[in-house]
């Protein structure tokens, strides 16, 4: 059996992945990429911990946040989609309108 | 399996959700006549959803519990106890503030929908949900529920390229804020094995060191929620999505991002704090301090310079967060006992500052014209000539704000300055006053304003619909009451933060 810390690990390096992603990249639609990375971690630390406490919590509450991920994601490229029609970019670097 | 017993245990549960229950109700009721109604129906929502609001308030006012009593539902998922009906007195209260001010509103910019009262009842129905829940899982859907409309309603105006762009950074900015924090949830229930506020408390008082400092994980989970919660009250060094998404979403969705979804995030802070983390009081005590001070500097000193009036009441507002983590900070002893004063300012802060900066938005709401932005602090010029009503209200509700007396900034400024020094915080409590100073400078930069010209300008002859002169008149009789006779409000909030039913 793979002991619960590999998870830990993999959940870590997943979670700074993401963060990295967020902060560096200027594709809003890479930086959206890189939050579902963040949400993934989450699930793979209370995944594996649900198993480690043999308790049904933490998958109950994984698949909540998948269903969160679907509706951000959603959500997200809807916003998106209308700045899209407005302004013809992605690039949150061109979001000057406002100070950024 | 017995079924009656489990359909008697659902229906006993499904009453301590009725408020929940209500607002959601009405608003899918929003969404599936509005395709009846014609154009000029479209207000007609707008009642609909106040009625929901009625509705609401009206079955917390049912399962409204004694002080220090607490109900379960839901297996402890749910707890309705006074902190769940105080905050929930504060979100109906703005949410119907709110939609009384966008009859007007969305009138005058032409995209007056159903979507946008459906959008807000479900925001409110999460920030009630947000307040009463007491399990991780719970929490974390209350907040992106709130938040994922919250993103929608700032980008409602999809011709206006201003309120496309705030949308795009509130969603890539609260997305980020809520992974964080559910990381931060993650690695609470791999502590406890828990997502139950009540057993993760104990495991993490197992953990903490001799001085109630937490270990390496603890810290890890308080690090990352408290990153996230500071994300959703807007403090520094999480602040740089609200001028921007202020300044660009509708100004009633301003409004009540401002305050609403301010209290909401509080209320996830507070049960979190004062519960979960409450045995390591000492390490997130230095961590709200060191916010709070930023976030009156920044705040401040960012504000002086402002332009833009929604702007300008975006810094003011993360100064304001400033002074509310600094009544959190006053809520525990120097012997590391609970301090009620502290909680009891802090409770009171929020109340107060849902009423007045909610008014000061409201002003600004009521000039709003048809096909005129109108946001700007020079649109304000003439009014004290064209419409000194509205003029002398927006003067109550900054003088509010930078907390001169006779309003309720006073007193809470007051109660929170007497709190920080009865725990032995005079430092703190000496740079909260120093701050008042550029505070009151700013305020009157727009006071000043207002009253120069001669009031022919554009903007200073307004006419304001009864619905939003209503709003306005509620809001400043509230401001100026909870100022000069605050022992009612006092008693609310001792109510709403009895910390036994929390604790």
């Amino acid at each position: 059996m793979i002991p619960v810390s590999h998870y830990l690990f993999l959940s870590l390096a997943l979670f700074a992945v993401g963060v990295v992603g967020v902060l560096t990249r200027r594709n809003v639609i890479i930086m959206l990429m890189s939050i579902e990375l963040i949400l993934n971690a989450v699930n793979i630390n209370l995944v594996a911990f649900s198993r480690l406490y043999g308790s049904v919590d933490g998958q109950v509450f994984a698949i909540f946040v998948i269903a969160d991920a679907a509706a951000e994601a959603a959500v997200g490229l809807g916003i998106i989609l209308a700045f899209f029609r407005n302004r013809k970019t992605i690039h949150a670097d061109e979001m000057d309108l406002l100070k950024w | 399996m017995n079924w009656q017993l489990i359909f008697d245990q659902a229906r006993n549960d499904f009453i301590f959700v009725f408020p929940e229950a209500m607002l959601v109700f009405f608003g899918l009721a929003i969404l599936l006549t509005d395709f009846l109604l014609t154009k000029a129906q479209k207000s007609w929502n707008a009642y609909t959803a106040l009625v929901g609001v009625l509705f609401s308030a009206a079955s917390l006012f049912l399962i409204r519990t004694p002080a220090h009593d607490v109900a379960t539902a839901f297996d402890g998922a749910i707890v309705i106890d006074p902190f769940f009906i105080f905050f929930g007195l504060i979100f109906l209260t703005a949410a119907a503030a709110v939609v009384l001010l966008s009859i007007g509103y969305m009138d005058a910019v032409e995209e007056q929908r159903g979507e946008y009262y459906a959008l807000i009842l479900f925001a409110t129905a999460a920030m009630m949900l947000l307040a009463c829940g007491n399990d991780l899982a719970v929490l974390f859907l209350a907040l992106e529920t709130m938040s994922i409309s919250f993103y929608v309603l700032t980008g409602f105006l999809v011709r206006r390229r201003n309120s496309n762009e705030a949308a795009l950074k509130y969603m890539l900015i609260g997305a980020f804020s809520s992974g964080v924090l559910a990381y931060g949830f993650s690695i609470l229930y791999g502590l406890s094995g828990s997502t139950n506020l009540v057993k993760i408390e104990l495991h993490i008082a197992d953990r903490a060191t001799q001085f109630a400092h937490a270990d390496a994980l603890s810290f890890l989970a308080l690090a990352t929620v408290a990153a996230g919660v500071f994300f959703k009250v807007a403090a520094v060094p999480f602040h740089q999505w609200a001028p921007d998404v202020y300044e660009g979403a509708p100004t009633t969705i301003t409004a009540y991002i401002s305050v609403a979804s301010k209290a909401a995030a509080f209320a996830l802070l507070l049960r979190l704090f004062l519960t979960v983390y409450w045995p390591v009081r000492l390490d997130w005590i230095a961590i709200f301090a060191m916010a709070a001070v930023l976030s009156m500097t920044l705040g401040t000193f960012a504000a002086l310079t402002q332009t833009n009036i929604k702007r300008l009441l975006a810094y003011s507002s993360i100064a304001q967060v400033g002074y509310m983590l600094l009544g959190l900070v006053a809520s525990v002893d120097k012997d590391g006992a609970l301090n009620q004063r502290g909680l009891r300012a802090t409770a009171f802060y929020l109340f107060a500052y849902a009423f007045f900066n909610l008014g000061a938005f409201a002003v600004v709401v009521a000039l709003q014209k048809r096909g005129m932005i109108g946001d700007s602090i020079d649109d304000l010029r003439g009014l004290g000539r064209g419409c000194p009503v509205a003029a002398v209200l927006m003067l109550l509700f900054l003088l509010s704000l930078a907390g001169v007396p006779p309003t309720a900034g006073f007193v809470a400024k007051l109660l929170i300055f007497s709190a920080l020094i009865g725990t032995g915080h005079p430092i703190l409590a000496l740079v909260g006053v120093a701050y008042i100073v550029p505070a009151v400078y700013y305020y009157f930069r727009v006071v000043a304003t207002m009253w120069s010209g001669d009031g022919t300008e554009a903007h200073a002859t307004p006419v304001i619909p009864a619905a939003q002169q209503f709003a306005l008149g509620v809001l400043a009789v509230v401001t100026l009451v909870a100022g000069v006779f605050p022992e009612q409000f006092l008693r609310l909030a001792n109510y709403g933060l009895q910390v036994a039913s929390l604790r």
